[in-house]
Parts: C-alpha cells; structure tokens; sequence
C-alpha cells in the first residue's frame, strides 16, 4: 500500500465519520456524540493530509495552525450566545476567504497545466469564495449594526447584480482558453469581492436567516469547488454536505416567510420594497383602534388567574437579553399552577434555531419548546399568550388581509388566546413596516419599554402576589 | 472531461443526495448547532490549504497558503467548540442547579 493509498482511506474513513456525525445531530440526545464524531473525522483528514508528497516544510503550517487555534479557541469559548448570528456570519467569512485564497495558490502553481475541469473549478472557486467572503462581513456588519440594518437599495441592482454574475463566469469560462492568465484570475475575485456587497446590502435585518443560509450554501459549494479543483473527494463530499445544509435551511425558511426562493436569491429586496411603499401608504397609522396600554401590575392580575400560557418570543428577545427573566417568569407562572410552553416560530430572531438556543442557555428544557405546526391550534384554547419582542410572526394580517405584504406568510396565532399580553419597545412597526393590528386588538393588553426590565418586575409581582395569597390562606 | 473530473461528479451527486436525506431530519430545535457544526466540517478546505503551505514552491503561495490555514483552523477549531457548548445547554429537564 503507498501513502496515496493511505491518504485516501483515511479521507474516507473522514467522510464517512461525517456523515455520521450530522446524523446523530439530528437528535438533542445523541447531538454531542456527533460532535465528537466529525472532530475525529476532521483530525483523521488533517492527519492523512499531513502525509501528502507534496508537503516538504512544517514549519509555516505549525505556526499557522498554532494561531488559528487560538482565534478559534478564544472564539469559541467566549463569544456569548446572543452573539451567535454574528458568530456564523463571520466563520462563513473566514471558510469563503479560505477558499479563494487556496484557488489562487492552486492557479498560481499549477496554472498553465491545469486541465479544462479544474480551471473552471478554481475559477468557480474563487468566484464564490470571494462572493462568500464579502457578503458574509456585510452581514456581520449589518448584524453588529455597523452597517444600516433596513435595505439599501439601488436603481437596478437586480440587473446589475445578474450582469456581475455574468461577467464572473464569463470570466471563468475565458479562464478555460487561457489558463496562464493571473489577472484574469485577480479580475474573477473582484468582480466576486464587489457582488457579495452589493447582494447584501439590499436585503433587510429579519431576512438575515435566509441570507445566513444561503451564505452558508455559497461556502459549501465553493469547497465543493475546491474538492474538483485538487481532486480531492473529502472536500468534495464536505463542500456537498454544507451546501446541502444551507440550502436546507434556506428553503425552510424561506418557506416560513412564504417568500418564494427566487425572490430572495435574486438580492431579496422584496420584503424591503413592500415594507416602504406599506408604511408610506399608511402615514400615521391610517384608521387602527387605539391600543391598550396597560402597566406590569395589570398584566401580573391577568396572569395569577391563568392555567395555561404560552410563551411566544421574538427578535426583540435576543436584543434586550431577556431570556433568563422569561424562564423566571415561566418558573414563577408555573409555581401558580399554570402550564407554561414556548412556540417558536422558525423565522424567529436573525438565524435558524436562535430562539431555541437562546432558551437552552436560560436553562428553559426543550421539550417545553414547540414548533409552529405542533402548538398552533392550542391558542384558541389558552388563557393568556405572552408576546416577548415578536411582531410580524405573530401579525394575523398574514392569515386575514389580502393586500397585506405577509398575507400567506405562515403566523403564530395569538390573537386567538383568551388574551395577549405584548412586551415591545414601542409602536415602531416590524421588519416589513406593516401595522399589526394584534396590537390594537380590545384583548391584547400592550407593556411598552425594555422586554428585559419589565419581565422582571412582573416576576416580582407575580411571586409578591402569589406570596400575599399564601398569607390570606394562612390568616 | 478527464476520467477523475468524472470520479469527482459522482461523489458530489451521491454526498448532495446523502446530506439532503440526514439534513432534512434535524428539527428546527437543533438548527442553530446543525449549521455550526457544518461550517466547522467545511473548515476541511484546512486539506488544501496545508498543501499550498508546505508546498515550498515560492513566497506567495506559502502566504495565500498560511493566510487560508489559519482562516480554515479558526473555522475548525471554534466551530467545533461552540457548537459543543451549545449543545451542552440543551437539556430535557428543568434547570438542575450547580451547572451554572
């Protein structure tokens, strides 16, 4: 057997560990064994890489590694999780810049003996791996709020966008004929460099889970590249596997905002667009009912009659770190005897699964969590729904009124609780600028101010009150 | 298209197909760890990058080369890391005191 022979097996056995790996990630219960899984799959293709004829010094790798290592380590143990949109955006940065970098070594190399398939896979490479690299630290930027979080947008972007994706593989495609062209090579990275802004910016803060996604899908197939660049099948099967899974995710949640894919592959400007023309056709509100505005003592009465609450939390959740009041509050509402759940909707917060992750720090056990489909016909049945920083998911125009931007857009059904009681910072409307008359509804009860402050002086009276009753009965 | 382009296609078809049956399984739950732990698999562009490293060929590459080791391990290393954290929190029962 050769050490080719030997670097192939272990880039097999690699492959196969990671598939296993995100199948038992599949279940909360086996999910950290999957972990364990895929580490030891990466350590084996480090290692059989290692071995490669190619690779005569180690003393540039080692320090590379050593501080890699050290970014990472740092990264991974203190970035807290309410920064964890951040977190994913700026690791698809880091695995875009990756790959473009490796494309053009690979070129720089080998150019001029490169057959057809690889060049068009390092030029693809390149392409996506630069477009993966800038539009990823846009989204960071619009996530930290460096960057305005509503959409920027231009006349045209859309066809220009397009053109730019057509030079880039018209590019790619010229690369083919004239392989020993580097800046052939430099113009692809910067036509990609420049359209990963330029698709970005137009797409507003609450459609940040789908652009996550897609990002991730553009990373995925930029290894993928990489792989039928050198040849490689653990890239290839990897960059399948993570372009897979952000086109999963995408589609998921696209479909929870019942956008169509298209629309928000192609710069994803519609919701933004919609959301101006609602909000000017609507100066000041039009006609909506007044809301009532109610204190945290006249939600704490409401809640000490009720025996069942849902929980429904929100973007809004995330920015004022109210997690942990809102397990206090499920915590006290539970010691009153209610029973207490959580409906999340899938498009909730600004990445697939951030409410859940969220709650899992507050140490809220997930089986208290429910999807949309499972708990969306208890609300009828439920005394009060506790609304923490959520309003388009939760906006019943999506189930009722036609004309509205999110009619069909699948809703948590709020309104239909006995009452709702809704924690928002003030009146300003959601993400696509529609009003949402949930708010305005005679049985929507409105605390306005920081969902973190509040929620804790309503566990304080909640508790207070449950402790006065005690000493009624005990009197 | 040379016999291993060909090799290349196959795996890819087959690896896109096998990631779509497992992927679609993962509950919206564990969504946030799913893409967290894919992007710390897609840090296995470390496989190319090292080469280009340790190639030796000439200053630039072993620049491009070290520049995308380190992007890949921060990936790796860190993706990894959080992503065990994060399941870490994830528990069936209520709070159990002492693990904070």
């Amino acid at each position: 057997m050769t050490t080719t022979d030997i670097v192939q097996l272990l880039y097999l056995a690699a492959s196969a560990l990671f598939i296993l790996g995100l199948q038992s990630l599949g279940k909360a219960d086996t999910a950290r064994r999957g972990v364990r899984f895929a580490e030891l799959g990466m350590a084996l293709a480090v290692a059989g890489t290692l071995l490669h004829h190619e690779i005569v010094s180690y003393h540039w790798i080692v320090v590379s590694i050593v501080v890699g290592s050290a970014i990472g380590t740092a990264m991974g143990l203190f970035i807290p999780m309410v920064k964890m949109p951040e977190r994913i955006a700026l690791s698809h940065a880091f695995g875009g810049l990756a790959v473009a970098l490796v494309g053009i070594a690979e070129h720089h190399r080998h150019g001029s003996h490169l057959g057809a398939t690889a060049l068009t896979a390092v030029g693809l490479e390149v392409f996506l791996g630069a477009l993966t690299f800038t539009g990823s630290l846009v989204a960071f930027g619009k996530l930290q709020g460096v960057v305005r979080g509503a959409p920027i947008t231009w006349r045209a972007q859309n066809v220009l966008n397009l053109l730019g994706v057509a030079l880039a593989l018209g590019g790619v495609a010229y690369l083919v004929t004239a392989p020993a062209t580097p800046y052939l090579l430099l113009a692809i990275l910067a036509v990609g460099l420049v359209l990963g802004v330029t698709l970005v910016l137009p797409v507003g803060g609450a459609d940040m889970p789908v652009i996550i996604c897609l990002l991730n899908a553009y990373a995925g197939l930029a290894a993928a590249a990489t792989g039928f660049a050198l040849g490689n099948n653990v890239l290839i099967i990897c960059g399948a596997l993570d372009g897979g899974s952000g086109l999963i995710l995408g589609l998921m949640m696209s479909r929870a905002m019942n956008r169509s894919f298209s629309n928000v592959l192609f710069g994803g400007s519609g919701a933004g667009a919609t959301g101006a023309d609602a909000a000017a056709a609507a100066p000041g509100g039009g006609e909506r009912g007044a809301a009532t505005i109610s204190t945290v003592e006249d939600a704490a009465a409401v809640l000490e009659a009720a025996r069942s609450v849902i929980i429904v939390p929100g973007y809004g959740m995330a920015v004022s770190q109210a997690q942990h009041a809102v397990r206090d509050l499920a915590a006290a509402l539970a010691a009153n005897g209610a029973s207490v759940r959580y409906a999340i909707h899938p498009v909730a917060g600004r990445m697939p699964g951030h409410m859940n992750v969220l709650l899992a720090e507050a140490n809220v056990p997930y089986e208290q969590l429910f999807d949309l489909d499972a708990i969306n016909d208890d609300f009828g049945r439920t005394d009060v729904a506790i609304v923490v920083g959520a309003n388009d998911v939760v906006n019943p125009a999506a189930r009722t009124q036609r004309t509205s931007p999110i009619y069909g857009m699948p809703v948590l059904a709020v309104d239909k609780a006995t009452t709702a009681i809704c924690f928002k910072r003030s009146f300003k409307p959601g993400f696509a600028g529609i009003e949402n008359e949930l708010f305005t509804k005679p049985s929507t009860m409105m605390v306005l101010g920081d969902a973190k402050d509040s929620i804790a002086a309503l566990v304080r009276e909640v508790k207070g009150a449950a402790a006065a009753g005690h000493e009624r009965m005990a009197a | 298209m040379s016999q291993t382009s060909i090799m290349g296609l196959y795996v890819f078809v087959l690896g896109a197909f096998v990631g779509w049956q497992v992927l679609s399984k993962v509950p919206h739950l564990l969504h946030t760890p799913l893409m967290s732990a894919t992007n710390a698999i897609a840090g296995i562009s470390l496989v190319g990058s090292l080469v280009a490293a340790g190639s030796d060929h000439d200053t630039l590459t072993t620049v491009l080369g070290c520049l995308a080791v380190t992007a890949a391990t921060i990936n790796v290393v860190g993706g990894f890391l959080i992503t065990d954290r994060m399941l870490r929190m994830f528990k069936r029962r209520g709070p159990s005191r002492g693990t904070r």
